[in-house]
C-alpha cells in the first residue's frame, strides 16, 4: 500500500482543524433552528385565525419570572464552565446545580400554565387552532428543556462520583452549547407568543 | 475511531468465519465503509421494491380501460413507489457513497462520529421498514392490510383522519420522520467530517469536487429535512392529539402544508443531484485524462445552485393560486437556478475538450447525463415559468420533466459511480461488456419511456388517474412509455447480474485500476479498516497525480 508522501511546497505548515464536538453541535443547532422555525412560522401565520375562543388575550399571562429563571441559568451555566476549566469541581458542581434547579423551575412554571389553561380556562390542543399552535411550540420548546435537563443531570450524577474533572471541559462545553440554545429559542417563543401574539 | 479488529473478507482466500459471526460484524459495525456497504445494499434492494411497483403502474396504464390492478391499488403503487425512491433509495444510495468515499478522499480513518453513523444507517432502515410494514398493518384493527394511498406529497386534507382511515397514513408519517432523523444525523456526521478530519494540506480548496458537492449536500438536509420532519409532528398533533394545523374547518390551512412540504422538497431535489454532480465531477475528469476545468467556479456554481434552491420550493404550488408578487418571485428565482446549472455542464464539456476521452462504462454514463440533465434543465424552465405551469402542472408532461432530473441526470450518474467505484469496494473489476449491456438498454428504454411521456402530458393527461378512455390521442403514448419500462427492467437486472457475477468472478482490480488522482485510490481495495497506515498528505488538489509525476506536480499550478 502507498501512501502519497509528497516534496511539499511549503514544508511543516501547521495544521489546526477544528474539534469535532462544538462543529456537530452547531450542526444540530443548526437543524433544530429549522425545525423551531417552522413552528414559529405556523404559530404567527395563525395567530387570530381561531374560530372560536379563548383567545390569546383572555388566557395568557406573561411568565417574567419563570423567564427570568431560564435566561439567568444561560448565566450559571457559563460561570460554572469557567469554573472547572480553572479546576474547581466541587464550585462548579454547585453552579450546574444552581442552573439545574433553575431550569426545572422554569419547566414547574410551565406545568402550571398549562394546568391553568386546561382546568381553569379549558383551552387543550384540541379546542381551536391558538390552542393546537401554542402547545406544540410551547411543548416542543418545553421537551428541549427536559432533554437538556437530563442530560444537565447526568454531568452531575457524575461530577458526584468524582468522574469529573478539568480536561472534561471541553466536552461538558459542547452541551452547555445546547442549553444557551434552548434559551435563545425561548427568548424567541416568548416574543412571538407572549407579546407579538397577545 | 472504530473499535473492530477485523479485518476485510479478502474474497477467496480467507478462512470462512461462520456466518453468525459475520452477521454481528455486519450489523454491529461502526466502520464507515461497511455503513456505507450497508446504506447501498440497502437502497438496491428498495430499488427494486420501487421498481416492481413503477412496473405495475405502467402496465395499468399501457392501453386505455385497463384492469390490471384496481384504482385504489394504483393510487397506493404510485405512493409507495414516490416514496421509496425518494427516501430509501435516492437518499440512503447517495448517503452510502458519501459515507464511503468522503473519509477515504479527505484521508481520514473514519467518519468523525462513527457510533452515530451506525444509527443513523440503522434510523433509516427502520423507517423503510416501517412504510412497508404498512402493507400488513395500515388498516390497523379494520380490516386487512392497506399501503398509504395519499400521494408522495400528501396533501391536506386528504391526511386528515376524515380521509385517510386506519393507520396507513401514520406509517407514512411515521417512516419519514424516523429515517428523516437518520438523514439529518448522517448530514450532520458529514459536515463535521469534512470540516473536522481532513488530512493535513488538504485545505477547503484542495478538496476533492465530490467532498466539496457532499458537504453542500449534507449542509442542505440539515436546512431542508428539518422542515419536513416539523411537518410531520405536526401531521402527527393533528391526527393523533386532534390539533388543527391543517383543518381547514377549524380555521387551519391546506397549503400550509404545501409550503411546509415543499420547502422540504425543492431542496431535496438538490439533495439528490448535487452528489450526482460530485460523481460526474470525478468520473469526466479521469476518463477525459484532464484536471476539472474551473474547480473554483464548480464549487461556487454550487453553493450558489444550494442557496438559491432554498427558495424556489413555491414553483411546485403555482397551480394553487399565489399572489401575483409570489408568483413573480418563484419564477424569477427558478430561472436563476438555471445560471450556476448551467456553469456547471459548460465546465464538465469544457473538461472533456481537448481530452482523451475513454469511454468506459462509468463515462458513458455520465455523456448522457450530460445531455439528459440538460433537456431536464430545459423543460425545468418552461415549467418554471408560472402561465407555461398553469397549463401543464399536474400532468404527465410534470412526471417526465421530473423523470427526467431523477433518472436521467441522478440514476445514470449513479450507475457511473457504481462502475467507477466498484473495483475500489469489491476489489474486482466489473465486466465491461454487461457494463456496455446496461448502458445501451437503460439507455433505450430511459429515452423511450420518458422522451414519450412529454406528449400525452402536452396533450392534457393528467398524472394519478388509474386509466383513461381510448380515443384521446394518449393510447400510443403510453403503449411506448410502458415498451420504455421493460428495457429499463432489463438494463437494471443486468446491472445487478454485472455486481454478482463480478463480485466473485471479476478480474482482481489492484489499488488503482483507473489511473486517477484521488486519496481513495492510493490504499488498498478494497481498503484495510484503517483506510491508511500513514495519514497522508497533500499537496493539491491531485495528490496522487503529484506522486505519479514529481517531475510536474499540480502544486506548480494551483
Amino acid at each position: 500500500m502507498s501512501t502519497p508522501a509528497l516534496a511539499t511546497p511549503e514544508t511543516d505548515i501547521g495544521w489546526n482543524l477544528p474539534e469535532r464536538g462544538p462543529v456537530g453541535m452547531y450542526c444540530l443547532i443548526a437543524a433544530e433552528a429549522a425545525i423551531f422555525t417552522i413552528f414559529v412560522v405556523a404559530y404567527i401565520f395563525y395567530i387570530g385565525k381561531s374560530a372560536t375562543g379563548p383567545q390569546p388575550k383572555d388566557v395568557l399571562s406573561v411568565p417574567i419570572f419563570f423567564t427570568i429563571c431560564l435566561l439567568s441559568s444561560s448565566l450559571t451555566i457559563h460561570f460554572a464552565l469557567k469554573l472547572l476549566r480553572s479546576g474547581k469541581v466541587l464550585s462548579f458542581a454547585l453552579w450546574w446545580l444552581l442552573t439545574i434547579v433553575l431550569g426545572a423551575a422554569f419547566l414547574a412554571g410551565t406545568a402550571s400554565e398549562w394546568r391553568h389553561l386546561i382546568y381553569d380556562e379549558g383551552l387543550t390542543i384540541q379546542t381551536n387552532l391558538f390552542g393546537t399552535t401554542y402547545y406544540s411550540l410551547v411543548g416542543l420548546h418545553a421537551f428541549h428543556v427536559t432533554v437538556g435537563l437530563l442530560a444537565l443531570a447526568t454531568v452531575l450524577i457524575f461530577t458526584f462520583l468524582g468522574d469529573v474533572n478539568k480536561q472534561h471541559a471541553e466536552r461538558v462545553e459542547v452541551l452547555s452549547m445546547y442549553w444557551h440554545f434552548v434559551d435563545v429559542v425561548w427568548v424567541v417563543v416568548f416574543f412571538v407568543v407572549y407579546i407579538v401574539g397577545r | 475511531m472504530s473499535t473492530e479488529s477485523i479485518a476485510w473478507p479478502t474474497s477467496g482466500t480467507a478462512t470462512r468465519r461462520p456466518f453468525v459471526e459475520q452477521l454481528h460484524e455486519w450489523v454491529s459495525t461502526v466502520d464507515h465503509k461497511r455503513l456505507g456497504v450497508l446504506y447501498i445494499l440497502y437502497a438496491l434492494a428498495f430499488l427494486l421494491v420501487g421498481g416492481v411497483e413503477a412496473t405495475i403502474l405502467r402496465i395499468q396504464l399501457i392501453r386505455p380501460l385497463n384492469h390490471f390492478v384496481s384504482p385504489q391499488v394504483f393510487n397506493r403503487m404510485f405512493t409507495m413507489h414516490g416514496t421509496t425512491m425518494i427516501f430509501f433509495v435516492a437518499m440512503p444510495v447517495l448517503f452510502g457513497f458519501a459515507n464511503y468515499l468522503v473519509p477515504l478522499m479527505i484521508g481520514a480513518r473514519d467518519m468523525a462520529f462513527p457510533r452515530l453513523n451506525a444509527f443513523s444507517f440503522w434510523m433509516t432502515a427502520f423507517g423503510g421498514l416501517l412504510l412497508y410494514y404498512s402493507f400488513i398493518g395500515g388498516d390497523g384493527l379494520y380490516g386487512a392490510g392497506n399501503a398509504p394511498d395519499v400521494g408522495w406529497f400528501a396533501y391536506a386534507p386528504l391526511t386528515s383522519k376524515t380521509f385517510s382511515r386506519g393507520h396507513s397514513t401514520d406509517f407514512w408519517t411515521l417512516s419519514l420522520l424516523v429515517s428523516g432523523f437518520g438523514s439529518i444525523g448522517t448530514a450532520i456526521n458529514i459536515i463535521t467530517t469534512v470540516v473536522c478530519m481532513r488530512c493535513k494540506g488538504m485545505t477547503l480548496g484542495k478538496m476533492p469536487l465530490l467532498v466539496w458537492l457532499n458537504l453542500v449536500m449534507a449542509v442542505l438536509v440539515v436546512l431542508a429535512v428539518s422542515p419536513l420532519t416539523a411537518a410531520q409532528i405536526m401531521l402527527l398533533v393533528d391526527r393523533y392529539l386532534g390539533g388543527h394545523f391543517f383543518d381547514t374547518q377549524a380555521g387551519g390551512s391546506a397549503v400550509m402544508w404545501m409550503h411546509f412540504f415543499w420547502v422540504f422538497g425543492h431542496p431535496e431535489v438538490y439533495v439528490l443531484v448535487i452528489p450526482a454532480f460530485g460523481f460526474a465531477s470525478e468520473i469526466i475528469p479521469v476518463f477525459s485524462r484532464k484536471a476539472i476545468f474551473g474547480y473554483p467556479v464548480m464549487v461556487a456554481a454550487t453553493v450558489c445552485i444550494a442557496f438559491i434552491g432554498m427558495s424556489v420550493w413555491a414553483h411546485h404550488m403555482f397551480t394553487v393560486g399565489m399572489s401575483s408578487n409570489a408568483n413573480t418571485f418563484f419564477v424569477l428565482s427558478t430561472m436563476a437556478i438555471a445560471v450556476p446549472t448551467g456553469i456547471k455542464i459548460f465546465n464538465w464539456l469544457a473538461t472533456m475538450w481537448g481530452g482523451q476521452i475513454h469511454f468506459k462504462t462509468p463515462m458513458l454514463f455520465c455523456t448522457a447525463f450530460l445531455f439528459q440533465f440538460l433537456i431536464a434543465g430545459l423543460t425545468g424552465i418552461m415549467l418554471g415559468s408560472a402561465p407555461f405551469d398553469w397549463q401543464l402542472g399536474n400532468s404527465y408532461f410534470v412526471i417526465a420533466h421530473f423523470h427526467y432530473v431523477i433518472v436521467g441526470g441522478i440514476l445514470f450518474t449513479l450507475f457511473g459511480a457504481f462502475y467507477y467505484w466498484f473495483p475500489k469496494i469489491s476489489g474486482r473489476m466489473y465486466n465491461e461488456r454487461l457494463g456496455k449491456l446496461h448502458f445501451w438498454l437503460f439507455t433505450i428504454g430511459f429515452h423511450l419511456t420518458f422522451d414519450f411521456m412529454h406528449i400525452p402530458g402536452i396533450l392534457g393527461m393528467p398524472r394519478r388517474i388509474y386509466t383513461y378512455e381510448p380515443g384521446r390521442g394518449w393510447d400510443i403514448w403510453n403503449l411506448i412509455v410502458t415498451i420504455g419500462v421493460f428495457f429499463q427492467a432489463a438494463g437494471v437486472l443486468v446491472f445487478l447480474g454485472n455486481l454478482l457475477w463480478s463480485y466473485f468472478r471479476g478480474v482482481l482490480a489492484g489499488s488503482d485500476p483507473w489511473d486517477a488522482w484521488t486519496l481513495e485510490w492510493s490504499t488498498t481495495s478494497p481498503p484495510p479498516v484503517y483506510n491508511f497506515a500513514k495519514i497522508p498528505e497533500v499537496a493539491s488538489r491531485r495528490p496522487l497525480w503529484d506522486l505519479k509525476h514529481p517531475e510536474d506536480p499540480d502544486w506548480h499550478y494551483e
